[in-house]
C-alpha cells in the first residue's frame, strides 16, 4: 500500500454554493438508487403487478372475439382497471415495497452508515430517496397503464385512433399518467416516513390501506387527509359507486384540480418535513434492527 | 474542556442504549498522530467511534472533531473517514462503483470522483480486482475496499474499527505502515484493534477502555508510568550485570534484579524508573567499574502490558 502525500481534501474540487451542492448531491443520488431500484430482484413483485392487467388485456385482444365491446364500454373498463386495480392494489403495494425498502433495506443490508458518513444533509438523503422511488414507481405503473390503453384502443383500428388522437382519448391518456404519478408521490411519501418509524411495514400498510379504502365513509375533513380523496377527483372518467359502502359515504364538496393537486402535494410535502426531522435523530443501530 | 481545532474532544461524553451502558463520562481530548482504542469486546470502543461520527449520538455531553459537531455533515464528513466494522456492502456493486459513487455524493465532479478511486484502490492494492462485484471479494479484499472507500477523499480524521481483520499478514503490515505514515503525516488516524502488538508498533497514544470507561489514556510510556502499583520492568544487557545487581540492590525502588542465563544482562523490577536510569549513568560513566552497558529497553512498556495491570486480560489478545 503507498502513502501519497495527502492533499487537504478542502482544496478537491467541490462545489460550494448550497443548491448546486445540494443538486449535484441529489443527483448522485439518483443515480445509485434509481439502478438499485429498477433492477433490484425483489422488485419483481412491483413489475408482475404492473404489467399484470396489460398481460389479460393483450390476452383479451388476442384471444377475444373479434367484435369488441364498444369504445364507452372499454373506456369504461379502463376506467375500473385503473381505479381499482392500479390505484387501490397496484400503485399502493408496489409504492409500499419500493418506498419502504428506500429506507429500510438499507438498514437490513448494512450500508445506510455509508450514506451517513457521507458529507450529506440527511434531508438531501430523504429527498434524493424519495424522488428516485418516485421516479421508478412512475416509470413502472406509467409504462404499464400506457402498455394497456394502447392495448386497449388498438384493435379498433381507425376508430380507436380518432378516438385517442381526435377525440378525449389524449387527454384522458394524459390524466391517467398525471394521477398515477401523483399517486406514486403520495402513496411513497407515506410509506417513507413509516419505514422511518416503524420496521415491519406491514401493520401500518394495511392501516393506510383500510384508510384510504374506507375513506369515503370518513368525515369530510377527515377525507381530505386521504391520498385517494384527491386522486379519484383527477381521474378523467368516474365511477359510479355501485358497492355496498354507497349507504354510508359521506358525500363531500369536490375539489377542482387546481386545489386537488397542490393539496395532494402539501400533503406530501408535510409527511417529508416529517420524514426530514425524523431522520436527523436516526441512529445507525444494526444490531437492533 | 477547551477544544482546539486540530483535536478530537469528548467533553463528560455518556451513551446509554436504553438501559444498557455504551460509555459514560468519557473526557478525552485527542491530538493528531494514531490513536488506539484498546479494551475487550464491549468496552466501547466502537461507540466511541460512532459518536465521533455522528451514527450514534449521546445521551449526555459533547463531541466534537476538529471544532465541528457531528450535526455540521455538510462540514464534518469532509474531513472523516471511517471504516466501520460493518462487513458490508450496496448490493450488486464493484469495487470500482462502491467508491465513485460515494465519491460523486461528496459533490465531485465526475472527473475527480474517477481520478480518486483509482488512487484510493492503487494504495490498497486493488486495482486487479476493482471491476470485479463485490460479493465475489475474499473478506480481507473486502476489508481492503472498505479502507480505500474510508480514504478516497483525502480525510484528516480516519477512523478504522478493527482494520486488521480478515486480512493476511503481507496485508496487515501494508496497513499498518500505511497508518503510520499517515500519522506521521499529521492526520488523526484512530484504531481501534483486537491485536496489541501491532497497534503497540504504532501508536502515539492509547486509550485502554473497560465497562464503557476510559481506564488510562495517553502515550503509552506515560500510562506506564501512571501503573504505580506494578513495579517497571527494565532489560539492561552489559558486560558486569553482577555488579550492576549489586549496587541496584542498595536501593529502596528497586524490587528485583533477575540476571540472565548467558551471563550478559539482567532484567529489573523498579518502583522508580528515573532514579534507575540515573543510578545507571553515574555506573556507566564511572571509570573505575569497568562497566560496558549494550542496551537498555523497557520490557512492560507496551499496550499490552499496560492493559493487562490496568485491565486484567491474559495473552497477547483481548
Amino acid at each position: 500500500m503507498s502513502v501519497p502525500a495527502q492533499k487537504p481534501v478542502t482544496q478537491q474540487a467541490v462545489n460550494t454554493r448550497p443548491v448546486q451542492l445540494w443538486v449535484a448531491q441529489i443527483l448522485a443520488i439518483l443515480r445509485i438508487e434509481l439502478k438499485k431500484n429498477l433492477m433490484k430482484k425483489r422488485n419483481i413483485w412491483i413489475y408482475l403487478l404492473a404489467f399484470g392487467p396489460v398481460v389479460v388485456i393483450a390476452l383479451h385482444v388476442l384471444l377475444g372475439s373479434s367484435d369488441p365491446g364498444g369504445l364507452s364500454e372499454d373506456t369504461n373498463i379502463l376506467a375500473d382497471i385503473f381505479q381499482l386495480f392500479y390505484l387501490r392494489l397496484a400503485i399502493f403495494f408496489g409504492c409500499m415495497i419500493l418506498f419502504t425498502w428506500l429506507y429500510r433495506g438499507e438498514v437490513v443490508e448494512k450500508s445506510l452508515h455509508y450514506y451517513f458518513l457521507a458529507p450529506v444533509r440527511r434531508e438531501i438523503l430523504i429527498i434524493g430517496k424519495f424522488l428516485a422511488g418516485a421516479i421508478t414507481a412512475t416509470f413502472i405503473f406509467g409504462l404499464a397503464f400506457f402498455c394497456c390503453f394502447g392495448l386497449m384502443y388498438a384493435h379498433y383500428g381507425r376508430a380507436g385512433m380518432a378516438f385517442v388522437f381526435s377525440g378525449p382519448g389524449l387527454g384522458q391518456l394524459f390524466a391517467y399518467l398525471g394521477v398515477t404519478a401523483l399517486a406514486c408521490l403520495g402513496y411513497g411519501s407515506v410509506f417513507l416516513a413509516l419505514s422511518l418509524i416503524i420496521k415491519n411495514p406491514i401493520l401500518p400498510g394495511a392501516a393506510v390501506l383500510l384508510w384510504e379504502t374506507f375513506h369515503a365513509v370518513l368525515p369530510s375533513l377527515l377525507q381530505k387527509f386521504s391520498v385517494m380523496f384527491y386522486l379519484k377527483q383527477l381521474c378523467p372518467v368516474s365511477l359510479l359507486p355501485d358497492d355496498g359502502l354507497s349507504l354510508f359515504i359521506v358525500i363531500t364538496e369536490p375539489v377542482s384540480p387546481w386545489l386537488a393537486v397542490p393539496g395532494l402535494l402539501c400533503l406530501c410535502a408535510a409527511i417529508l418535513i416529517f420524514a426530514c426531522f425524523r431522520i436527523r435523530r436516526t441512529e445507525i443501530s444494526y444490531l437492533a434492527d | 474542556m477547551i477544544s482546539p481545532n486540530n483535536q478530537i474532544v469528548f467533553e463528560n461524553v455518556s451513551k446509554f442504549y436504553g438501559e444498557i451502558l455504551g460509555v459514560n463520562r468519557v473526557n478525552l481530548s485527542l491530538p493528531p498522530g494514531v490513536t488506539s482504542l484498546v479494551g475487550p469486546n464491549g468496552s466501547g470502543k466502537t461507540t466511541l467511534m460512532n459518536l465521533m461520527t455522528g451514527l450514534v449520538q449521546p445521551t449526555q455531553g459533547k463531541v466534537s472533531v476538529l471544532g465541528l459537531t457531528p450535526d455540521q455533515p455538510e462540514e464534518l464528513f469532509r474531513y472523516i473517514g471511517y471504516c466501520a466494522q460493518f462487513d458490508s456492502f450496496p448490493k450488486g456493486v464493484t469495487g470500482y462503483e462502491f467508491i465513485n459513487s460515494f465519491l460523486r455524493l461528496r459533490g465531485l465532479s465526475s472527473q475527480d470522483a474517477n481520478r480518486l478511486t483509482w488512487e484510493a484502490i492503487e494504495r490498497v492494492g486493488m486495482t486487479e480486482a476493482a471491476r470485479r462485484k463485490v460479493a465475489g471479494y475474499s473478506k480481507g479484499m473486502r476489508q481492503r475496499m472498505r479502507l480505500a472507500q474510508a480514504l478516497a477523499h483525502h480525510p484528516t480524521v480516519l477512523v478504522l474499527d478493527e482494520p486488521l481483520n480478515g486480512l493476511d499478514p503481507m496485508a496487515r503490515s501494508e496497513s499498518i505502515a500505511l497508518f503510520e505514515a499517515l500519522g506521521k503525516q499529521g492526520m488523526h488516524v484512530i484504531v481501534s484493534s483486537h491485536v496489541l502488538h501491532e497497534v503497540d508498533k504504532i501508536s502515539d497514544q492509547v486509550v485502554l477502555m473497560s465497562f464503557g470507561y476510559v481506564v488510562a489514556e495517553g502515550q503509552i510510556s506515560g500510562v506506564r508510568s501512571e501503573v504505580k502499583e506494578h513495579p517497571m520492568q527494565i532489560l539492561v544487557r552489559c558486560s558486569r550485570p553482577s555488579m550492576l545487581a549489586s549496587r541496584l540492590f542498595a536501593q529502596d525502588h528497586v524490587v528485583e534484579a533477575k540476571l540472565h542465563t548467558d551471563g550478559a544482562g539482567l532484567l529489573v523490577r523498579t518502583h522508580d524508573a528515573d532514579s534507575f536510569y540515573k543510578l545507571l549513568s553515574q555506573i556507566v560513566q564511572d571509570k573505575e567499574d569497568d562497566f560496558k552497558l549494550e542496551a537498555v529497553a523497557p520490557a512492560d512498556d507496551d499496550v499490552n502490558s499496560v492493559y493487562q495491570y490496568l485491565i486484567g486480560s491474559g495473552g497477547g489478545t483481548v
